[in-house]
């Protein structure tokens, strides 16, 4: 008689929990007694994917430093959502200074914290895509070549949404924004331009380097976890959908986070000083139409008059991505074709 | 201490802040009736006892099937398992072996001993039961544990009807029916074996019963003319299978031609074979398309040496040669003779060509309809207003155990309504749960665990069981499969994928409820709920 593996579960692999697993194996969000880092209340909007992504990351961060953490916040949308004065729904130590300067107060924190001889407290500093690789590129880089102890956390949601959407050096090519408008030849966010921030972090040779997505919860608490376990500067990279920026309807924020993985537009993987050691594979890929079509910015692409020129270039784009990262396995390639 | 201005506030939570104001649509809880639940036959709980063995708590995975079947070792066997066909997961990779767990499940209870519910508190009331197949004990069974006294009359010898008398023993060994049988009987049931019911009101007047339930069967083998020499062996398949069945079979030769293409006719063949007949030819006037048996039963056959014949009839038997002619199909399927011929050797002709239903204790019972051969019943299985209910094959329905096991539990149902005079509504079902409605990125590959079979050599000679049980391991894994399509299975989904944390996990089995004061409304949970047992509902103003 042939036997399977007894230890097969369900949906234990995909799902945030499963009564089947032993509680230790199941992840921080099933937990009754999770930190909830970022409380009920705070003013994101519907499907909101950053304010799910900040608290996948800091209760998975605070589960590996035993609750032993300090948040520094960039402006953005995760700042003024969670914290109209006189309230706050941060339920950790949290500081908000400026707009371009967050990766520079992490820094003096995580400086302060050793001239005072404590070493459980650990520094997790966080920021939208604009805080990160536009207005805070400076401070981030100096951050990553002195090597300080710091988490630095990018909830990447392609622009910047708080203020109305206009574009970042993380919107994608095509895509409408108030300041990329879907008009002309070539509407939308030019080609050929933007900053690829997790490439530009390993070139730094810091000792990890890290994408993810609010798509796969066990992955990426798996990467905050494996980032508490060194000292030095340390980059995530979260992708965050934004219906409100993206167009997407609420309930699709997950979806979309999926299909920009499994299109390959969005490569998941990490690095460790400046080498990738493993990334997500794809396991149910699809065109990046699946990906676009749900998402008003590239409506212009679509419609009666779609521009397959430009969703081809988006194709290679996510190709370049899958062959460079090595998205799918070589077997399946051929099962493919 | 006084504190200047802007410290001197209180830190206040942003909890103050009640998002759920914002909703114009809600999430809601729900429970979809799953697709297996919906198709099985005798109404099991599929999923429910799932969900149990899931967890590897194999007892109450069985008392949540007995609840509804008292037979699933029988039914882990013989039952065609309308549920997998039914199966959402037959849309991702394969059905659920759900008829591997069930075996598993009643082979463990009989192995643990474990015993079916007390019988109810006694309601003094009286039931008739006639026949002691799968209908019969069914509504035994069921009466029992509604507290009503049941006597159980059959005219064989043993219990069990066509589960004994028709299913092969290497199909159902005789130890597990006779051991689920006897669970049944220590509930407490007056049985008369080797008794015929001549007239019913007359049986049911004598004994003062205050409801009979006819579950008679179909045991009258069907006749087709066929011209035979005054030497030629002709029998039917019910007489045959029945007389291999009390161990005193007839001598069938070594060439056996079998007409029809149901079940019956492939156990005719099985047994024909393990009897010592060199060729068992079945001769079936349609094509396999169109054949009656399932499709497991007719690969098994084949997989022993059955060999078939499709588009013929038989046109006359001399004793040792068969006339047949070819047929084809018309347009509307129907078979239609061509005028071409063929002859097959044969020593014997056994007729597997439906049966009857004898229901001459009926002629007395002038309020009971019979049309066409079978008893006309309403849903409640009631046959006429004054107590009279059918089931199983003496009723227009699909000939099997299983259906007929189900009839039983209604008939039941339907006479307690009737000796009681209540007349409690039928529980109102579920929505059916769609496959479009599950998530399935969440359900991990993997494939299904097949029964192993005996050796097909071992198999053409004995009566052993063919198809063998799952190992525990394979149980578990297989019941693991199941994607609890409707009904939530607790894997915190909803509590992690939340962006504002308005979904309370209440733990211990209790599931989920949302925070309305904080729900904005934005439908992730029910995108991302595996198994689809989340809807939004607009908000009421």
């Amino acid at each position: 008689m042939t036997s399977q593996d007894v230890h097969f579960y369900q949906v234990g692999s995909f799902a945030v929990g499963n009564r089947l697993l032993e509680q230790e194996e199941r992840t921080v969000q099933a937990q009754v007694d999770r930190t909830n880092s970022i409380d009920s209340g705070h003013r994101a909007c519907q499907g909101c994917g950053e304010a799910l992504g900040a608290r996948y990351a800091l209760d998975a961060a605070m589960r590996a430093t035993n609750g032993q953490i300090v948040a520094v916040n960039a402006t953005g949308c995760l700042e003024v959502f969670s914290t109209p004065y006189p309230e706050t729904s941060w339920r950790i130590p949290w500081l908000h200074s400026l707009f371009g300067n967050a990766p520079a107060v992490a820094t003096g924190v995580a400086a302060a914290l050793r001239a005072k001889g404590i070493e459980d407290v650990r520094v997790v500093a966080q920021a939208g895509d604009g805080g990160t690789v536009d207005i805070g590129f400076g401070c981030l880089s100096g951050m990553f070549e002195r090597n300080d102890d710091v988490l630095f956390i990018c909830y990447d949601n392609e622009g910047y949404m708080n203020t109305g959407v206009q574009r970042s050096a993380a919107t994608p090519p095509a895509a409408r924004t108030a300041t990329t408008k879907a008009v002309g030849a070539e509407p939308g966010n030019t080609f050929g331009q933007g900053k690829d921030l997790p490439r530009i972090a390993m070139a730094h040779n810091i000792p990890y380097v890290a994408t993810a997505t609010v798509a796969d919860l066990h992955d990426l608490e798996r990467k905050v976890e494996r980032a508490m376990e060194f000292h030095g500067a340390r980059y995530l990279h979260v992708l965050v959908p934004c219906p409100l920026g993206w167009g997407s309807a609420s309930n699709e924020t997950i979806h979309i986070a999926r299909l920009a993985k499994e299109s390959g537009l969005f490569p998941v993987f990490e690095a460790e000083d400046g080498v990738v050691r493993s990334v997500s594979p794809i396991r149910r890929r699809v065109p990046v139409e699946e990906y676009l079509k749900l998402q008003r910015r590239f409506a212009h692409l679509f419609g009666p008059h779609p521009r397959l020129d430009v969703i081809a270039r988006i194709q290679s784009m996510a190709d370049a991505n899958i062959e460079r990262y090595g998205l799918v396995s070589p077997e399946s390639l051929e099962e493919s074709s | 201490m006084k504190l200047p201005f802007a410290i001197s506030l209180d830190i206040g939570s942003g909890r103050a802040n009640h998002t759920g104001s914002w909703r114009v649509e809600r999430p809601v809880y729900v429970d979809r009736l799953p697709p297996c639940n919906n198709a099985c036959p005798a109404g099991e709980n599929i999923q429910g006892w799932l969900y149990d063995a899931e967890s590897g708590n194999y007892e109450a995975a069985w008392r949540k099937l007995v609840e509804e079947n008292p037979l699933p070792g029988i039914m882990g066997r013989v039952c065609f398992h309308p549920c997998e066909s039914a199966c959402n997961r037959v849309q991702v990779d394969e059905a659920v072996g759900i008829n591997a767990v069930e075996r598993f499940l009643g082979d463990l209870a009989l192995e643990k001993g474990w015993t079916l519910p007390k019988p109810g508190p006694d309601t003094g009331k009286r039931i008739l039961v006639v026949g002691a197949g799968p209908a019969g004990l069914s509504a035994t069974y069921h009466l029992r544990r509604l507290g009503h006294r049941v006597r159980l009359v059959d005219s064989a010898s043993h219990l069990g009807g066509m589960m004994r008398y028709g299913i092969p023993a290497y199909r159902l060994p005789r130890a597990v029916l006779d051991a689920e049988i006897a669970r049944i009987v220590a509930m407490g049931v007056d049985i008369q074996l080797d008794h015929v019911v001549h007239d019913v009101e007359q049986e049911r007047h004598d004994g003062m019963f205050d409801a009979v339930f006819l579950a008679v069967g179909a045991q009258l083998g069907k006749r087709v003319d066929i011209p035979a020499g005054d030497s030629s062996r002709v029998i039917d398949a019910v007489k045959f299978l029945h007389q291999v069945a009390d161990e005193d079979p007839p001598l069938l030769g070594r060439r056996v031609v079998i007409y029809g293409g149901g079940d019956t006719a492939f156990d005719t063949a099985r047994t024909a074979r393990r009897l010592g007949a060199t060729d068992a030819v079945i001769v079936y006037r349609r094509n396999r398309e169109r054949m009656g048996a399932s499709g497991e039963e007719f690969e098994q056959a084949l997989g022993e040496g059955v060999t078939v014949r499709w588009l013929s009839t038989i046109k006359k038997f001399d004793g040792d040669r068969i006339l047949l002619e070819k047929m084809k199909l018309n347009g509307e399927g129907f078979p239609e003779p061509t005028g071409e011929f063929e002859e097959l050797d044969a020593d014997s002709l056994v007729l597997a060509v439906g049966q009857d239903t004898d229901l001459s204790l009926l002629d007395h019972a002038h309020d009971v309809t019979v049309r066409d051969g079978s008893v006309e019943v309403l849903d409640s299985m009631m046959a006429s207003p004054s107590g009279i209910f059918a089931g199983g094959d003496a009723i227009p329905a699909q000939r099997t155990a299983t259906v007929a096991v189900g009839h039983g539990k209604r008939a039941a149902h339907g006479i307690d309504n009737f000796v009681m005079g209540s007349d409690s509504v039928p529980k109102v079902r579920n929505r059916l749960a769609s496959f479009e409605q599950l998530n399935t990125w969440y359900y991990a590959d993997a494939p299904r665990t097949e029964r192993p079979e005996l050796e097909r050599i071992r198999r053409q000679t004995n009566f052993e069981e063919v198809v063998g049980g799952l190992s525990e391991d394979n149980a578990l894994f297989e019941a693991r499969r199941c994607m609890s399509c409707g009904n939530c299975f607790e894997c915190d989904n909803c509590f992690g994928v939340c962006p504002d944390n308005a979904v309370i996990k209440l733990g211990g089995n209790m599931r989920y409820e949302f925070d309305y004061d904080f729900c904005k409304g934005c439908g992730i949970c029910v995108k991302e709920c595996p198994c689809g047992a989340i809807e939004m509902v607009p908000e009421r103003n």
